[in-house]
This record gives C-alpha cells, structure tokens and sequence, in this order.
C-alpha cells in the first residue's frame, strides 16, 4: 500500500541552512548536505529544501547545493524559493533536483505551471499554495504570506491541478509557526476537491498532530521544520506512533 | 565495468549517476550506438511523455538498436513503459519487449501515485537479498498490466508489474536511485548479474 509520508523542510540562504539544526550532534549542523543525508538515513521519506536567498546571484550557490544534495543523498527532495521560470526549473532539474516548488509565480502567471507540465511532466511540478483563513473564507497570499490576493484556496486548489501540476503543498498561515496541528478542515476538503496528492504544512507541534492529518485531513505527506530540526519528535518515533494507528508509513 | 546510460533526451538522469557513483561505478551517457553495443550493462532511463519520448528514440534509431541487445538492460520508469507493447499515453507503440501494456491508473486513485510503496511476489535475482514487501519510490499515472513476465508486483488502485524481466531485459517501474538502500542493493544486484 502506498505509504503517508514524513517530509522535513530546510530553510536555506547563500547555500547554508538557516535557523539551525540541533537534532544530532553534528560537526556542522548548518551545512544542508549533512542535514540532508542525515534525515535520509534517520528514515525521511522526501526532502524540502526552501531557497529564501534574496539574489540571483546567491542562487548560483543554491546551484551548487542541489547537485551536492543530488550527489550525496538516496532520497527524493523538491527545491522551493523564487523559481519563476522555465529556464530556473531546467537549471535546477539538471542539477539532480526531483521536483520544484513554485509559489508566488503561478500566482502572477498560471501559464507556468501549463508550460511546465508539458516541458518536464506534472509529476516534478509542485504548486505550493499559503492561505489565510478570513471570516469563513480561505485566501491566498503571497511573497512567505505578506501579501493578500483576491484568489480564493479551494477555487485556485482546482485550477492548479488542472493546469497540469503534480501535487499541493497547502501552508495555513494561521496554523503556521503555532504547534497547535495542523489545518485539517481544509487540507481534508483540499483532498476531497482535487486528485492529486496534498502535502500538509503548518502547524505541527505533536505526534497526534501528524496522526490527524492523516486521518482527518486526508493529507498524503507531511510537512515540517522545527519539530524535526530540534529534535522534538524524532521522525522514527513518530512513524511507529503513525503504524500503531493503522497508518500506513515506509519503517 | 563498461555501464552505458542511453541518452535520447528524455528526463534528468543526474540521479541515476550519482546514485551509481555512491556505488563506486561511472555510468556514461552516450547516444553513440556502436558504444551502447560494446557496454557490458547498458541502462534506459526516462522522465517524461510517452509520446515523444518515443519519436525520440525513432530519430536517433534507437528503437531498432534496443530490443536487439544482448546485455543485461534495466529500464527504468517510463524506460520500463516503452519496453512494452504499448502505453495508453500519447497512445503510443512501445518496443514490444515485454509483452503487456502500459494503462493509465483511473481517477478513483489520485494520479500520480507519488510515494513508497511495497514490491511483493519478488522472483529474480534482480532482487537478491531484497526483502518481500521492500519499499520503493515510486513517482508515475501509468502502470504496466500484470503479466507472466513481471518479478515484482506493487498494489494501487490494483496489482500490476512494478518490475518486468524477459531475457536478457529488466525493468522497474519505481525509482532505485531515489530508493534509500534498499534502491541502491537492486542497482548493484544488477551490475552483478
């Protein structure tokens, strides 16, 4: 049976993670190549690496990065942060990356996640979605969730997929950052809407969180950063709680 | 160890080299017939369109040149597909090595499956010291149909051939270069067959 998976995200500037890692002792725990080998063998089913560099030219760095990632790592990761382009995904798909992750530039320009689709196949195509429960409604935003657009979640959840993209990385920003779970409501209704995977973020902060989102969510993976960087919930730990309640995971 | 990559452009095969450089091993990619011929091993990769991953392999004549090897080949992912009679994508002719057909998953499974999964019913050395119910990475909306020829079988939405063996030619439908360790025991197996 297909498996949930267990996904940790790595912030990223000039090539070094951010934020830091303290969940093994490691010489350098900024170094995401380290990082990265080590939540493969600690048993992480996919990886995100989140470029948050402000230059292009810093972006050449990240180049550097991702082949050194796809050299050293036997897992499969998605690179994320300021991919606009056609040309950006090609440069970073040559350098070993298995998927990207656009955000902001699908907003600005649906055609992208159209031309991708059809260049490289949907299947490395992910659309990251942040939204922002307002009232009753759930929006989108932009830019890491500063700014509010008019799109509604569940409207450009469907356009999306239709446009050709493999899979919904959906980030409530109202659970983000909370450790109080993660927005099961809409990631279930996401999943119920549309027929490609949902990858879950936002929120974690216990085991039972990722149990619900599996469950109750309907979330095919999860996502998470601080939990697993500080070693809060060690990821092996965590996938035997999700076995003991009849939750499928890769052990 | 002389271990050729086919090169016709489809997809990024970066991963594949790398993951036989942990191995200790220098895969090269070439199109040149006259080497693919020569190697000891040759490997068929592919991301992408069926379609045109297909007219590809035409232009180059490539799809004469495979199905007379007489290696050990291992196509993998969409390689695997093209190695069939034919796949449901682009409505496309494969190159009838292996005799089954490439469906598309209905939508009563969200498509792609994307993810881990088991391999069961393992029956090749291909699978040397690879526990029944392994898993493998899997990333694909089209399955080749169960058949006589399949070495492993993996359960979505039904059971159909993860992996394909027919002489001389191999295939899996998962990713071993993506796969952890378990990816990497399947990839030397094959360098030892």
């Amino acid at each position: 049976m297909l498996t949930k998976r267990i996904v940790p995200c790595l912030d990223i500037k000039d090539g070094r993670t951010v934020k830091g890692v303290n969940f093994v002792d490691l010489k350098d725990a900024g170094d995401p190549v380290i990082l990265a080998k080590q939540y493969a063998e600690l048993g992480a089913d996919e990886l995100v690496f989140l470029d948050i560099s402000a230059t292009q030219e810093k972006r050449r760095t990240m180049h550097d990065m991702v082949l050194k990632v796809a050299e050293q790592v036997n897992i499969p990761f998605t690179v994320g942060g300021g991919i606009s382009s056609v040309e950006d995904v090609d440069d970073l798909l040559h350098c070993g990356a298995d998927k990207v992750s656009i955000n902001s530039a699908a907003v600005k320009r649906p055609e992208l996640i159209n031309e991708l689709s059809k260049k490289f196949g949907s299947q490395c195509v992910v659309v990251a979605v942040d939204a922002k429960k307002i009232g009753e409604e759930w929006m989108v935003h932009l830019a890491g969730g500063t700014i509010p657009t008019d799109i509604g979640l569940f409207k450009w959840a469907k356009e999306v997929e239709e446009r050709g993209a493999g899979e919904i990385l959906f980030t409530s920003m109202n659970h983000d950052g909370t450790k109080g779970g993660f927005a099961n409501e809409a990631i279930g209704k996401l999943s119920d809407l549309v027929n490609i995977p949902i990858i879950a973020s936002g929120g974690a902060g216990t085991k039972q969180h990722f149990v619900d989102t599996f469950m109750f969510g309907k979330a095919d993976a999860a996502l998470a950063a601080s939990v697993f960087h500080f070693g809060e919930i060690p990821i092996l730990e965590l996938k035997q709680e999700l076995k003991r309640n009849g939750i499928e995971v890769r052990l | 160890m002389d271990l050729k990559i086919v090169n016709y452009g489809a997809g990024n095969i970066k991963s594949i080299q790398f993951a036989f450089q942990r191995l200790g091993y220098d895969a090269v990619l070439t199109a040149d017939p006259e080497a693919i011929l020569r190697a000891d091993k040759v490997i068929f990769p592919g991301v992408g369109e069926a379609s045109s991953a297909m007219r590809k392999l035409k232009e180059s004549g490539l799809d004469t040149l495979i199905p007379e090897l007489k290696q050990p080949v291992l196509g993998i992912c969409l390689g695997m597909q093209l190695m069939c009679k034919s796949t449901e994508e682009g409505d496309t002719k494969g190159l009838g090595i292996f005799d089954t057909d490439v469906k598309r998953f209905s939508n009563e499974v969200k498509v792609p499956q994307m993810g881990w999964n088991t391999v069961t019913n393992l029956n090749s050395n291909l699978f040397k010291s690879i526990a029944e119910g392994a898993y493998m990475y899997l990333v694909h909306s089209y399955y080749a149909e169960n058949c006589n020829q399949n070495i492993a079988t993996t359960d979505y939405e039904l059971e159909y051939a993860s992996a394909l063996e027919n002489d001389n030619f191999f295939g899996v439908q998962f990713h071993p270069e993506k796969s952890g360790k378990v990816g990497e025991q399947l990839l030397m197996n094959f360098l030892e067959l």
